[in-house]
């Protein structure tokens, strides 16, 4: 083994120096959430950084929904999975159409089109939930499941066209002309062509939908509010109604709704970050 | 929309049939599901808001009520020392994470996680950690020095400094990682031709690393104070908008106005915002859209 040299330890104490505490302000919110999640509340509330008892209890209270809070937490789960896979379906339809129309048909006013989408992706998503609601009450969708899904479409689309189209514009022209000479429709090309060239960009965006769609809170806390329409985002903001919220409990339904996006996340980590990164911010 | 005259100019009884061929039919086909959402969704709703929010009276209750003037401050702050600490910072790190190292790949791996989990559970843990009684923060406080530590979120200006705390929290994995993509594909051998003249840290950083980084970092920053505008969680998940509605920033003053059914007031005060946020809108568009 080779010894290393003055330079290479202070280069690398250095770098200790750097991710050490990039380390500790990265986890620590994040720790202290699986802390209340394992302790009794006496524990939770008295600071430790480590409980003297930890314990799944709180896990088993949340499943059993043994909580005033918890009572309706299967249907809320249920309610912020269908969302959310409603957001991934309809934004996948709607944005693969468009890309397709926009980029290989090159349909009259495509450029419009793509212009007004990016518009909206620039729209501050708070500034436009206000007059969404409105809107929504207006449609009468209020409470309604489809209320939450179309503005998650709506706010997940534009990206996703964007994105969906600058990945089809580097397919070769070539490809749809040999089809054409092989007399295929254009539905076939877009069944048997695009679709299985474009798989990859469309994995990362049938994430990037469901993500948002799950992640969701301040849309999801105005458009729902029935305890049994609502999704999980909203109820956690409803814990902080009481006087006395049983933290522990809210920090592990907030845990356990965490796993799953994060889950998601890092098994679809290499189509996001190529996906994504590269179109969201082009130089 | 092409609409094609017919040839034969003479005979008037087939009036300008539209001549689409079959491709373009599809176009317009698969492209009105969006067109559909988008008038439903986002142009009814915008004009909408507009027109609840054309009554002068509307600005004349905003310019009025200290609540509205104390936001626009806490939005400015928010963006302007929020926004530019958290770019630094990004701009730093994605230097610490293109290290090939290791353990710096799996630093990297843990640090995404504030972005990949929702927001709601993470700012609340911390809302917790900042309580003044059973927070972890205080516990540790006082059992280092005896003294009882601050009511964190009972002070304005400690409380939005925690929620651009949080903030930069969320969103400083998501600007590394595409700062870091910036400096990856600025080619190595001009750093190693730097090394052999000599150059230090520095001077490899302003001569070569800022000027190839100078255009992302400066979209990078445009594209965050839009977004950052619109970031609700961060302020009413933390604070509420308190003590005593110190802390609002236009985000989250919008929804009170809402919650409170003065849907008019809502509304203007997102107008106010337009004249700043219109040209950050356009410029990115004019940059995405090349």
């Amino acid at each position: 083994m080779k010894i290393p040299t003055l330079r290479e330890v202070a280069t690398e104490t250095r770098l200790l120096l750097i991710g050490i505490p990039v380390f500790l302000w990265t986890m620590i919110p994040i720790y202290h959430m699986f802390l209340f999640a394992i302790s009794p509340k006496e524990d939770a509330f008295s600071g430790k950084l480590w409980p003297d008892h930890p314990t799944l209890h709180n896990f088993e209270i949340v499943f059993k929904q043994q909580h005033y809070f918890l009572r309706d937490f299967y249907v809320q789960f249920w309610n912020s999975l269908v969302i959310a896979a409603a957001v991934g379906v309809l934004t996948l339809f709607i944005a693969t159409a468009a890309a397709f129309s926009i980029s290989r048909l090159r349909v009259p006013g495509g450029r419009i089109v793509m212009n007004l989408a990016l518009f909206t992706y620039f729209i501050p998503a708070a500034f436009l939930a206000v007059p969404m609601y409105r809107t929504m009450g207006n449609y009468g969708l209020l409470n309604n499941h489809w209320a939450l899904i179309l503005a998650m479409v709506t706010i997940a689309s534009p990206y996703a066209i964007w994105v969906l189209k600058q990945a089809s514009d580097k397919l070769p022209v070539e490809l749809d002309e040999a089809a054409v000479m092989d007399g295929a429709t254009t539905l076939q090309i877009f069944r048997l062509v695009y679709l299985p060239l474009m798989m990859p960009s469309l994995v990362a965006i049938g994430t990037y939908a469901v993500l948002l769609a799950w992640n969701e809170y301040l849309y999801a806390f105005l458009l729902l509010s029935n305890d049994r329409e609502i999704t999980l985002p909203v109820a956690l903001g409803n814990f902080l109604a009481a006087d006395d919220s049983p933290w522990e409990l809210l920090m592990t339904t907030g845990f356990i709704y965490a796993l799953p996006p994060a889950a998601i996340y890092y098994a679809f980590r290499r189509y996001m970050v190529g996906g994504l990164t590269a179109g969201a911010v082009k130089s | 929309m092409a609409i094609t005259l017919s040839d034969d100019h003479a005979i008037p009884s087939p009036p300008l049939a539209p001549r689409l061929t079959t491709a373009q039919v599809w176009g317009i086909v698969l492209i009105a599901p969006y067109l559909l959402v988008f008038l439903a969704f986002v142009v009814y709703p915008v004009c909408y808001g507009l027109w609840l929010a054309r009554a002068p009276s509307n600005y004349v209750a905003l310019y009025n009520d200290p609540i509205f003037a104390r936001a626009a401050v806490n939005t400015l702050i928010f963006l302007v020392i929020g926004i530019n600490i958290k770019m630094l910072i990004a701009l730093f790190l994605s230097g610490f994470f293109a290290q090939q190292r290791t353990w710096i790949r799996w630093l990297s791996v843990i640090f995404i996680l504030p972005w990949a989990v929702p927001s709601i559970p993470t700012i609340l843990s911390v809302r917790f950690m900042l309580n003044p009684e059973w927070g972890m923060v205080n516990h540790l406080i006082f059992n280092l020095t005896g003294d009882d530590g601050p009511n964190w979120l009972n002070d304005p200006t400690v409380a939005l400094t925690m929620a651009i705390g949080v903030h930069i929290w969320k969103s400083l994995p998501f600007w590394t990682l595409i700062l870091m993509t910036g400096r990856l594909a600025i080619a190595q051998d001009l750093f190693e031709a730097a090394e052999v003249d000599g150059a230090s840290w520095w001077q490899k950083f302003r001569y070569i690393t800022w000027p190839s980084l100078q255009t992302l970092y400066i979209t990078c920053s445009l594209l965050s104070m839009i977004w950052t505008l619109g970031d609700f969680n961060s302020v009413y998940l933390l604070t509420g908008g308190g003590p005593a509605d110190l802390t609002h920033v236009l985000s989250t003053l919008g929804i009170r106005y809402l919650r409170l059914d003065q849907l008019s007031l809502a509304m203007a005060s997102i107008v106010c915002a337009i004249p700043f946020v219109l040209p950050l809108m356009y410029f990115m568009m004019k940059r995405l859209s090349r």
